[in-house]
Protein backbone atom coordinates (compact mmCIF):
# COMPACT_ATOMS: atom_id res chain seq x y z
CA UNK A 1 0.00 0.00 0.00
CA UNK A 2 1.30 3.42 -0.88
CA UNK A 3 1.14 6.24 1.64
CA UNK A 4 -1.57 8.87 0.99
CA UNK A 5 -0.81 12.36 2.27
CA UNK A 6 -3.31 14.73 3.88
CA UNK A 7 -3.35 17.03 0.85
CA UNK A 8 -4.48 14.16 -1.38
CA UNK A 9 -1.06 13.29 -2.73
CA UNK A 10 0.02 9.68 -2.70
CA UNK A 11 3.41 8.07 -3.07
CA UNK A 12 3.98 6.54 -6.50
CA UNK A 13 7.03 4.89 -8.04
CA UNK A 14 8.21 5.51 -11.59
CA UNK A 15 10.53 2.78 -12.83
CA UNK A 16 12.55 4.13 -15.72
CA UNK A 17 14.66 2.27 -18.26
CA UNK A 18 18.15 3.71 -18.11
CA UNK A 19 20.73 3.21 -20.82
CA UNK A 20 22.99 5.24 -23.02
CA UNK A 21 23.89 3.21 -26.13
CA UNK A 22 26.59 5.75 -26.98
CA UNK A 23 28.40 5.10 -23.70
CA UNK A 24 30.34 1.82 -23.72
CA UNK A 25 30.21 1.64 -19.92
CA UNK A 26 26.43 2.05 -19.77
CA UNK A 27 24.61 -1.10 -18.66
CA UNK A 28 20.86 -1.24 -19.45
CA UNK A 29 18.93 -1.28 -16.18
CA UNK A 30 15.77 -0.03 -14.48
CA UNK A 31 15.84 2.69 -11.84
CA UNK A 32 13.06 3.45 -9.33
CA UNK A 33 12.03 7.04 -8.59
CA UNK A 34 9.53 7.42 -5.72
CA UNK A 35 7.63 10.71 -5.95
CA UNK A 36 4.52 12.30 -4.44
CA UNK A 37 1.63 12.38 -6.86
CA UNK A 38 -0.36 15.59 -6.99
CA UNK A 39 -3.88 16.07 -8.42
CA UNK A 40 -3.87 16.29 -12.21
CA UNK A 41 -0.29 15.10 -12.44
CA UNK A 42 0.69 13.83 -15.90
CA UNK A 43 3.66 11.61 -16.62
CA UNK A 44 5.32 14.60 -18.24
CA UNK A 45 4.99 16.56 -14.96
CA UNK A 46 6.23 13.57 -12.98
CA UNK A 47 9.27 13.20 -15.25
CA UNK A 48 10.01 16.91 -15.04
CA UNK A 49 9.88 16.67 -11.26
CA UNK A 50 12.33 13.76 -11.32
CA UNK A 51 14.61 15.65 -13.69
CA UNK A 52 14.61 18.90 -11.70
CA UNK A 53 14.72 17.55 -8.15
CA UNK A 54 16.08 13.99 -8.21
CA UNK A 55 18.17 13.07 -11.24
CA UNK A 56 19.42 15.56 -13.76
CA UNK A 57 20.86 12.77 -15.89
CA UNK A 58 17.55 11.14 -16.87
CA UNK A 59 16.65 11.82 -20.53
CA UNK A 60 13.22 12.15 -22.09
CA UNK A 61 11.71 14.18 -24.94
CA UNK A 62 8.96 16.77 -24.89
CA UNK A 63 8.01 20.00 -26.66
CA UNK A 64 4.37 21.04 -26.55
CA UNK A 65 3.07 19.35 -23.36
CA UNK A 66 -0.40 19.27 -24.97
CA UNK A 67 -0.53 16.15 -27.14
CA UNK A 68 0.21 18.02 -30.35
CA UNK A 69 3.91 17.54 -31.10
CA UNK A 70 4.15 13.79 -30.43
CA UNK A 71 7.64 14.09 -28.91
CA UNK A 72 6.90 12.51 -25.53
CA UNK A 73 5.70 9.11 -26.80
CA UNK A 74 6.98 6.26 -24.62
CA UNK A 75 5.90 2.84 -23.40
CA UNK A 76 3.87 3.16 -20.20
CA UNK A 77 3.26 -0.11 -18.37
CA UNK A 78 3.57 -1.95 -21.70
CA UNK A 79 1.39 0.42 -23.74
CA UNK A 80 2.84 3.07 -26.09
CA UNK A 81 1.33 6.43 -25.04
CA UNK A 82 2.02 10.16 -24.88
CA UNK A 83 3.51 11.11 -21.49
CA UNK A 84 1.85 14.53 -21.55
CA UNK A 85 -1.60 12.99 -22.04
CA UNK A 86 -1.25 10.27 -19.41
CA UNK A 87 -2.39 10.96 -15.87
CA UNK A 88 -0.47 9.17 -13.12
CA UNK A 89 -3.81 8.66 -11.33
CA UNK A 90 -4.79 6.14 -14.06
CA UNK A 91 -2.49 3.62 -12.36
CA UNK A 92 -4.24 2.64 -9.17
CA UNK A 93 -1.31 0.63 -7.81
CA UNK A 94 0.98 3.63 -8.16
CA UNK A 95 3.64 1.68 -10.06
CA UNK A 96 4.53 2.98 -13.50
CA UNK A 97 7.21 1.46 -15.69
CA UNK A 98 8.52 3.62 -18.54
CA UNK A 99 10.42 2.38 -21.60
CA UNK A 100 11.59 4.15 -24.75
CA UNK A 101 9.55 3.47 -27.90
CA UNK A 102 10.76 0.29 -29.62
CA UNK A 103 11.40 0.27 -33.41
CA UNK A 104 13.20 3.64 -33.32
CA UNK A 105 16.86 4.41 -32.80
CA UNK A 106 17.48 4.69 -29.08
CA UNK A 107 19.23 7.90 -28.00
CA UNK A 108 19.26 7.61 -24.20
CA UNK A 109 16.88 6.44 -21.45
CA UNK A 110 13.38 7.38 -22.70
CA UNK A 111 14.60 9.42 -25.64
CA UNK A 112 14.42 8.01 -29.18
CA UNK A 113 15.01 9.39 -32.67
CA UNK A 114 11.68 9.33 -34.52
CA UNK A 115 12.76 12.10 -36.90
CA UNK A 116 15.11 10.01 -39.02
CA UNK A 117 12.38 7.43 -39.71
CA UNK A 118 9.66 10.03 -40.34
CA UNK A 119 11.90 11.92 -42.73
CA UNK A 120 12.77 8.76 -44.66
CA UNK A 121 9.12 7.65 -44.64
CA UNK A 122 7.97 11.00 -46.04
CA UNK A 123 10.47 10.73 -48.89
CA UNK A 124 9.62 7.09 -49.47
CA UNK A 125 5.86 7.62 -49.83
CA UNK A 126 6.35 11.08 -51.39
CA UNK A 127 4.14 12.53 -48.70
CA UNK A 128 3.33 15.80 -50.38
CA UNK A 129 0.98 17.13 -53.05
CA UNK A 130 2.11 16.06 -56.51
CA UNK A 131 0.49 17.86 -59.41
CA UNK A 132 2.34 18.33 -62.64
CA UNK A 133 -0.32 20.36 -64.42
CA UNK A 134 0.47 24.10 -64.81
CA UNK A 135 -0.46 26.06 -61.67
CA UNK A 136 -1.41 29.73 -61.60
CA UNK A 137 -0.62 30.96 -58.10
CA UNK A 138 -2.42 34.27 -58.73
CA UNK A 139 -5.80 32.47 -58.82
CA UNK A 140 -7.72 30.95 -55.93
CA UNK A 141 -7.07 27.27 -55.38
CA UNK A 142 -9.74 24.92 -56.71
CA UNK A 143 -12.31 24.41 -53.92
CA UNK A 144 -12.87 20.97 -52.35
CA UNK A 145 -16.19 19.52 -51.25
CA UNK A 146 -16.44 20.33 -47.50
CA UNK A 147 -17.16 16.70 -46.54
CA UNK A 148 -14.13 15.48 -48.44
CA UNK A 149 -12.10 18.27 -46.96
CA UNK A 150 -13.10 17.16 -43.44
CA UNK A 151 -12.08 13.62 -44.31
CA UNK A 152 -8.66 14.80 -45.49
CA UNK A 153 -8.13 17.06 -42.46
CA UNK A 154 -9.08 14.15 -40.20
CA UNK A 155 -6.10 12.18 -41.58
CA UNK A 156 -3.91 15.28 -41.35
CA UNK A 157 -4.32 15.17 -37.57
CA UNK A 158 -1.50 12.58 -37.42
CA UNK A 159 1.25 14.00 -35.21
CA UNK A 160 3.86 11.40 -36.23
CA UNK A 161 4.50 10.43 -32.63
CA UNK A 162 5.54 6.91 -33.68
CA UNK A 163 3.08 5.15 -31.38
CA UNK A 164 1.46 3.30 -34.30
CA UNK A 165 4.86 1.84 -35.21
CA UNK A 166 5.80 0.95 -31.64
CA UNK A 167 2.41 -0.80 -31.27
CA UNK A 168 2.77 -2.78 -34.51
CA UNK A 169 4.03 -6.37 -34.32
CA UNK A 170 4.78 -6.32 -38.05
CA UNK A 171 7.06 -3.31 -37.63
CA UNK A 172 8.77 -4.94 -34.63
CA UNK A 173 9.47 -8.07 -36.70
CA UNK A 174 10.17 -6.39 -40.05
CA UNK A 175 11.95 -3.06 -39.60
CA UNK A 176 11.49 -1.96 -43.23
CA UNK A 177 7.69 -1.95 -42.93
CA UNK A 178 6.37 1.56 -43.65
CA UNK A 179 3.71 1.30 -40.93
CA UNK A 180 0.34 2.94 -40.41
CA UNK A 181 1.84 6.42 -40.34
CA UNK A 182 3.10 5.99 -43.93
CA UNK A 183 -0.03 4.26 -45.21
CA UNK A 184 -2.23 6.92 -43.62
CA UNK A 185 -0.15 9.59 -45.33
CA UNK A 186 -0.63 7.95 -48.74
CA UNK A 187 -4.38 7.57 -48.08
CA UNK A 188 -4.53 11.27 -47.25
CA UNK A 189 -2.99 12.33 -50.57
CA UNK A 190 -4.93 9.76 -52.60
CA UNK A 191 -8.13 11.41 -51.29
CA UNK A 192 -6.95 14.92 -52.10
CA UNK A 193 -8.20 16.20 -55.50
CA UNK A 194 -5.26 18.63 -55.57
CA UNK A 195 -2.98 15.62 -55.95
CA UNK A 196 -2.98 14.29 -59.50
CA UNK A 197 -1.31 10.95 -58.78
CA UNK A 198 -3.10 7.86 -60.06
CA UNK A 199 -3.52 4.60 -58.15
CA UNK A 200 -0.81 3.12 -60.38
CA UNK A 201 1.57 5.81 -59.17
CA UNK A 202 0.67 5.18 -55.53
CA UNK A 203 1.27 1.47 -56.16
CA UNK A 204 4.86 2.31 -57.08
CA UNK A 205 5.25 3.81 -53.58
CA UNK A 206 3.55 1.21 -51.35
CA UNK A 207 2.73 -1.81 -53.54
CA UNK A 208 4.99 -4.36 -51.85
CA UNK A 209 5.50 -6.41 -48.68
CA UNK A 210 7.20 -3.47 -46.98
CA UNK A 211 4.21 -1.32 -47.81
CA UNK A 212 0.49 -2.03 -47.88
CA UNK A 213 0.83 -5.81 -48.36
CA UNK A 214 3.08 -6.11 -45.31
CA UNK A 215 0.28 -5.07 -42.94
CA UNK A 216 -1.08 -8.11 -41.10
CA UNK A 217 -4.01 -6.26 -39.51
CA UNK A 218 -2.87 -6.57 -35.89
CA UNK A 219 -4.61 -3.24 -35.23
CA UNK A 220 -2.11 -2.19 -32.58
CA UNK A 221 -1.82 1.08 -34.52
CA UNK A 222 -5.48 2.00 -34.31
CA UNK A 223 -5.93 0.82 -30.73
CA UNK A 224 -3.02 2.92 -29.41
CA UNK A 225 -3.18 5.99 -31.68
CA UNK A 226 -3.43 8.98 -29.28
CA UNK A 227 -5.31 10.97 -31.93
CA UNK A 228 -7.82 8.14 -32.51
CA UNK A 229 -7.28 8.17 -36.27
CA UNK A 230 -9.34 5.70 -38.35
CA UNK A 231 -6.24 3.75 -39.38
CA UNK A 232 -7.96 0.42 -40.04
CA UNK A 233 -10.35 2.09 -42.48
CA UNK A 234 -7.52 3.89 -44.29
CA UNK A 235 -5.34 0.80 -44.59
CA UNK A 236 -8.30 -1.25 -45.90
CA UNK A 237 -9.12 1.58 -48.32
CA UNK A 238 -5.56 1.62 -49.69
CA UNK A 239 -5.36 -2.18 -49.85
CA UNK A 240 -8.56 -2.36 -51.91
CA UNK A 241 -7.25 0.36 -54.23
CA UNK A 242 -3.82 -1.24 -54.65
CA UNK A 243 -5.21 -4.70 -55.41
CA UNK A 244 -7.42 -3.23 -58.12
CA UNK A 245 -4.33 -1.80 -59.85
CA UNK A 246 -3.42 -5.33 -61.01
CA UNK B 1 17.89 -16.45 -67.30
CA UNK B 2 15.74 -13.82 -68.96
CA UNK B 3 17.14 -10.30 -68.96
CA UNK B 4 13.88 -8.89 -67.56
CA UNK B 5 14.25 -11.11 -64.50
CA UNK B 6 17.81 -9.90 -64.02
CA UNK B 7 16.61 -6.30 -64.17
CA UNK B 8 14.07 -7.07 -61.42
CA UNK B 9 16.75 -8.81 -59.37
CA UNK B 10 19.00 -5.77 -59.54
CA UNK B 11 16.46 -2.93 -59.31
CA UNK B 12 13.35 -4.52 -57.72
CA UNK B 13 11.50 -3.11 -60.73
CA UNK B 14 10.80 -4.39 -64.25
CA UNK B 15 12.26 -3.08 -67.52
CA UNK B 16 9.59 -0.33 -67.55
CA UNK B 17 10.78 0.74 -64.05
CA UNK B 18 7.50 -0.52 -62.58
CA UNK B 19 7.01 -2.52 -59.39
CA UNK B 20 5.90 -6.12 -59.69
CA UNK B 21 2.16 -6.73 -59.32
CA UNK B 22 2.83 -10.16 -57.83
CA UNK B 23 2.67 -8.98 -54.16
CA UNK B 24 -0.85 -7.62 -54.80
CA UNK B 25 -1.95 -10.88 -56.40
CA UNK B 26 -0.43 -12.96 -53.61
CA UNK B 27 -2.14 -10.83 -50.96
CA UNK B 28 -5.49 -11.14 -52.72
CA UNK B 29 -5.07 -14.89 -53.31
CA UNK B 30 -4.16 -15.50 -49.67
CA UNK B 31 -7.39 -13.83 -48.62
CA UNK B 32 -9.47 -15.50 -51.36
CA UNK B 33 -8.22 -19.02 -50.58
CA UNK B 34 -8.72 -18.35 -46.87
CA UNK B 35 -12.30 -17.17 -47.46
CA UNK B 36 -13.06 -20.28 -49.56
CA UNK B 37 -11.66 -22.54 -46.83
CA UNK B 38 -13.61 -20.72 -44.09
CA UNK B 39 -16.84 -21.17 -46.05
CA UNK B 40 -16.00 -24.79 -46.71
CA UNK B 41 -15.27 -25.58 -43.07
CA UNK B 42 -18.44 -23.84 -41.87
CA UNK B 43 -20.56 -26.14 -44.03
CA UNK B 44 -18.35 -29.19 -43.45
CA UNK B 45 -18.75 -28.99 -39.68
CA UNK B 46 -22.51 -28.54 -40.03
CA UNK B 47 -22.73 -31.54 -42.36
CA UNK B 48 -20.59 -33.83 -40.21
CA UNK B 49 -22.66 -32.89 -37.16
CA UNK B 50 -25.72 -34.31 -38.92
CA UNK B 51 -24.90 -37.43 -36.89
CA UNK B 52 -26.54 -35.57 -33.98
CA UNK B 53 -29.84 -35.82 -35.90
CA UNK B 54 -29.40 -39.58 -36.17
CA UNK B 55 -27.58 -42.16 -38.26
CA UNK B 56 -30.19 -41.97 -41.03
CA UNK B 57 -29.68 -38.22 -41.45
CA UNK B 58 -25.90 -38.58 -41.66
CA UNK B 59 -26.23 -41.52 -44.07
CA UNK B 60 -28.66 -39.61 -46.32
CA UNK B 61 -26.32 -36.60 -46.44
CA UNK B 62 -23.32 -38.80 -47.26
CA UNK B 63 -25.21 -40.43 -50.09
CA UNK B 64 -26.36 -37.03 -51.37
CA UNK B 65 -22.68 -35.98 -51.63
CA UNK B 66 -22.06 -39.22 -53.54
CA UNK B 67 -24.81 -38.03 -55.92
CA UNK B 68 -27.05 -41.03 -55.28
CA UNK B 69 -29.91 -39.07 -56.84
CA UNK B 70 -28.03 -39.39 -60.14
CA UNK B 71 -26.04 -42.61 -59.69
CA UNK B 72 -27.87 -45.43 -57.95
CA UNK B 73 -26.23 -46.22 -54.62
CA UNK B 74 -23.95 -43.17 -54.92
CA UNK B 75 -20.43 -42.77 -56.28
CA UNK B 76 -17.76 -42.10 -53.56
CA UNK B 77 -15.38 -40.86 -56.24
CA UNK B 78 -17.16 -37.49 -56.13
CA UNK B 79 -16.11 -37.13 -52.50
CA UNK B 80 -12.51 -37.86 -53.57
CA UNK B 81 -12.75 -35.15 -56.25
CA UNK B 82 -14.15 -32.69 -53.73
CA UNK B 83 -11.37 -33.57 -51.25
CA UNK B 84 -8.79 -33.11 -54.00
CA UNK B 85 -10.19 -29.67 -54.85
CA UNK B 86 -10.10 -28.65 -51.18
CA UNK B 87 -6.55 -30.03 -50.89
CA UNK B 88 -5.39 -27.85 -53.79
CA UNK B 89 -6.89 -24.71 -52.18
CA UNK B 90 -5.51 -25.80 -48.80
CA UNK B 91 -1.95 -26.19 -50.14
CA UNK B 92 -2.18 -22.90 -52.03
CA UNK B 93 -3.39 -21.10 -48.90
CA UNK B 94 -0.62 -22.67 -46.78
CA UNK B 95 1.98 -21.65 -49.35
CA UNK B 96 0.74 -18.06 -49.45
CA UNK B 97 0.28 -17.75 -45.68
CA UNK B 98 3.82 -19.02 -45.05
CA UNK B 99 5.07 -15.67 -46.37
CA UNK B 100 3.80 -14.11 -43.17
CA UNK B 101 5.24 -16.61 -40.68
CA UNK B 102 8.20 -15.45 -38.58
CA UNK B 103 11.16 -16.43 -40.75
CA UNK B 104 13.87 -16.41 -38.09
CA UNK B 105 14.36 -16.62 -34.34
CA UNK B 106 14.89 -12.86 -34.30
CA UNK B 107 11.46 -12.25 -35.84
CA UNK B 108 9.78 -14.86 -33.61
CA UNK B 109 11.40 -13.51 -30.47
CA UNK B 110 10.58 -9.90 -31.42
CA UNK B 111 6.93 -10.84 -31.91
CA UNK B 112 6.64 -12.82 -28.67
CA UNK B 113 8.34 -10.18 -26.50
CA UNK B 114 6.32 -7.41 -28.10
CA UNK B 115 3.10 -9.37 -27.67
CA UNK B 116 3.85 -10.05 -23.99
CA UNK B 117 4.71 -6.41 -23.40
CA UNK B 118 1.76 -4.79 -25.13
CA UNK B 119 -0.96 -7.26 -24.01
CA UNK B 120 -3.10 -6.48 -27.03
CA UNK B 121 -5.76 -9.01 -28.01
CA UNK B 122 -5.50 -8.77 -31.80
CA UNK B 123 -1.71 -9.03 -31.60
CA UNK B 124 -1.90 -12.07 -29.29
CA UNK B 125 -4.42 -13.75 -31.61
CA UNK B 126 -1.73 -14.05 -34.25
CA UNK B 127 0.08 -16.60 -32.09
CA UNK B 128 -3.04 -18.76 -32.23
CA UNK B 129 -3.26 -18.16 -35.97
CA UNK B 130 0.30 -19.27 -36.76
CA UNK B 131 0.31 -22.15 -34.25
CA UNK B 132 -2.96 -23.64 -35.52
CA UNK B 133 -1.87 -22.97 -39.10
CA UNK B 134 1.34 -24.88 -38.53
CA UNK B 135 -0.51 -27.79 -36.91
CA UNK B 136 -2.88 -27.98 -39.86
CA UNK B 137 -0.03 -28.43 -42.33
CA UNK B 138 0.05 -31.97 -40.93
CA UNK B 139 -3.39 -32.63 -39.48
CA UNK B 140 -5.29 -31.21 -42.46
CA UNK B 141 -3.12 -33.16 -44.87
CA UNK B 142 -3.76 -36.44 -43.04
CA UNK B 143 -7.52 -35.90 -43.11
CA UNK B 144 -7.67 -34.76 -46.73
CA UNK B 145 -5.42 -37.61 -47.91
CA UNK B 146 -7.70 -40.09 -46.13
CA UNK B 147 -10.75 -38.57 -47.81
CA UNK B 148 -9.07 -38.66 -51.23
CA UNK B 149 -7.92 -42.27 -50.95
CA UNK B 150 -10.79 -43.79 -48.94
CA UNK B 151 -13.88 -41.79 -49.93
CA UNK B 152 -16.03 -44.91 -49.56
CA UNK B 153 -15.31 -45.05 -45.83
CA UNK B 154 -17.69 -42.27 -44.88
CA UNK B 155 -20.95 -43.05 -43.09
CA UNK B 156 -22.39 -43.54 -39.61
CA UNK B 157 -20.45 -46.77 -38.99
CA UNK B 158 -17.49 -46.27 -41.36
CA UNK B 159 -16.66 -42.82 -39.93
CA UNK B 160 -17.23 -43.99 -36.35
CA UNK B 161 -14.94 -47.02 -36.91
CA UNK B 162 -12.25 -44.74 -38.33
CA UNK B 163 -12.51 -42.39 -35.38
CA UNK B 164 -12.78 -44.97 -32.59
CA UNK B 165 -11.36 -48.34 -33.72
CA UNK B 166 -8.64 -46.86 -35.98
CA UNK B 167 -7.70 -44.50 -33.10
CA UNK B 168 -7.99 -41.41 -35.26
CA UNK B 169 -9.88 -39.47 -32.56
CA UNK B 170 -6.82 -37.70 -31.07
CA UNK B 171 -5.96 -36.42 -34.55
CA UNK B 172 -9.56 -35.29 -35.16
CA UNK B 173 -9.76 -33.63 -31.75
CA UNK B 174 -6.63 -31.57 -32.45
CA UNK B 175 -7.76 -30.88 -36.02
CA UNK B 176 -11.17 -29.69 -34.85
CA UNK B 177 -9.73 -27.22 -32.34
CA UNK B 178 -7.07 -26.04 -34.80
CA UNK B 179 -9.40 -25.57 -37.74
CA UNK B 180 -12.11 -23.74 -35.80
CA UNK B 181 -9.66 -21.37 -34.10
CA UNK B 182 -7.69 -20.76 -37.29
CA UNK B 183 -10.81 -20.13 -39.37
CA UNK B 184 -12.26 -17.80 -36.72
CA UNK B 185 -9.17 -15.63 -36.34
CA UNK B 186 -8.62 -15.75 -40.10
CA UNK B 187 -12.16 -14.60 -40.86
CA UNK B 188 -11.83 -11.76 -38.35
CA UNK B 189 -8.59 -10.66 -40.01
CA UNK B 190 -10.23 -10.80 -43.44
CA UNK B 191 -13.06 -8.54 -42.28
CA UNK B 192 -10.76 -5.87 -40.87
CA UNK B 193 -8.14 -6.26 -43.58
CA UNK B 194 -10.56 -5.49 -46.41
CA UNK B 195 -12.93 -3.28 -44.41
CA UNK B 196 -15.94 -5.58 -44.80
CA UNK B 197 -17.57 -4.81 -41.47
CA UNK B 198 -17.54 -3.06 -38.15
CA UNK B 199 -14.70 -4.40 -36.05
CA UNK B 200 -16.16 -4.91 -32.58
CA UNK B 201 -19.43 -6.32 -33.88
CA UNK B 202 -17.53 -8.71 -36.15
CA UNK B 203 -15.34 -9.83 -33.27
CA UNK B 204 -18.36 -10.51 -31.08
CA UNK B 205 -20.15 -12.48 -33.81
CA UNK B 206 -17.04 -14.51 -34.63
CA UNK B 207 -16.51 -15.35 -30.95
CA UNK B 208 -20.10 -16.62 -30.79
CA UNK B 209 -19.58 -18.66 -33.99
CA UNK B 210 -16.34 -20.12 -32.58
CA UNK B 211 -18.14 -21.38 -29.48
CA UNK B 212 -20.97 -22.76 -31.64
CA UNK B 213 -18.69 -24.62 -34.04
CA UNK B 214 -16.39 -25.92 -31.31
CA UNK B 215 -19.50 -27.07 -29.45
CA UNK B 216 -21.15 -28.95 -32.30
CA UNK B 217 -17.76 -30.31 -33.38
CA UNK B 218 -16.94 -31.73 -29.95
CA UNK B 219 -20.43 -33.15 -29.39
CA UNK B 220 -20.37 -34.75 -32.87
CA UNK B 221 -16.94 -36.24 -32.21
CA UNK B 222 -18.34 -37.66 -28.97
CA UNK B 223 -21.31 -39.10 -30.89
CA UNK B 224 -19.00 -40.82 -33.41
CA UNK B 225 -16.91 -42.16 -30.50
CA UNK B 226 -20.01 -43.63 -28.88
CA UNK B 227 -21.18 -45.23 -32.14
CA UNK B 228 -17.65 -46.52 -32.80
CA UNK B 229 -17.44 -48.03 -29.32
CA UNK B 230 -20.80 -49.78 -29.70
CA UNK B 231 -19.87 -50.92 -33.21
CA UNK B 232 -16.35 -52.15 -32.35
CA UNK B 233 -17.42 -55.81 -32.52
CA UNK B 234 -18.60 -55.35 -36.11
CA UNK B 235 -15.72 -53.23 -37.31
CA UNK B 236 -15.86 -52.65 -41.06
CA UNK B 237 -19.52 -53.48 -41.46
CA UNK B 238 -21.33 -50.70 -43.31
CA UNK B 239 -24.50 -48.95 -42.33
CA UNK B 240 -27.70 -49.56 -44.25
CA UNK B 241 -31.01 -47.87 -43.59
CA UNK B 242 -32.88 -51.19 -43.75
CA UNK B 243 -30.62 -52.91 -41.19
CA UNK B 244 -31.16 -50.07 -38.77
CA UNK B 245 -34.95 -50.41 -38.82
Amino acid sequence: MHRVYEDGGREIVLTIFRHNPNDEDSIPHFQDYPIIERPGMTLYIALTQIYTSMDHDVSFDFVCRAGICGSCAMVVNGKPRLACRTLTSEFSEGKITLLPLPTFQHIKDLSVDTGTFMNAMTKRVEGWIVNNSPQDISTIEKPIDPELSDEIFELDRCIECGICLASCATKVMRPNFVGAVGLNRVARFSLDPHDSRSDEEFYELIGDDEGIFGCMSFMGCQDHCPKHLPLQKQIAYMRNKMVKVC
Amino acid sequence: MQKNHLIELLTQKDNRKKKSKIPARLDFLQSATGAVLVLFIMFHLLFESSILLGKDAMYALTKAFELDFVFKGGEPLFIAFLAFGVFVVFILHALLAMRKFPSSYREYSAYRLHSQMIQHEDTSLWFIQITTGFMMFFLGSIHLYTMMTQPDKIGPFASADRIYSDTMWPMYLLLLVSVVLHASVGLYRLIIKWGWGERQKSKWMIKAATIFYLGIGLVSLGAYMKIGYEHRGEYGKRYTVEANR
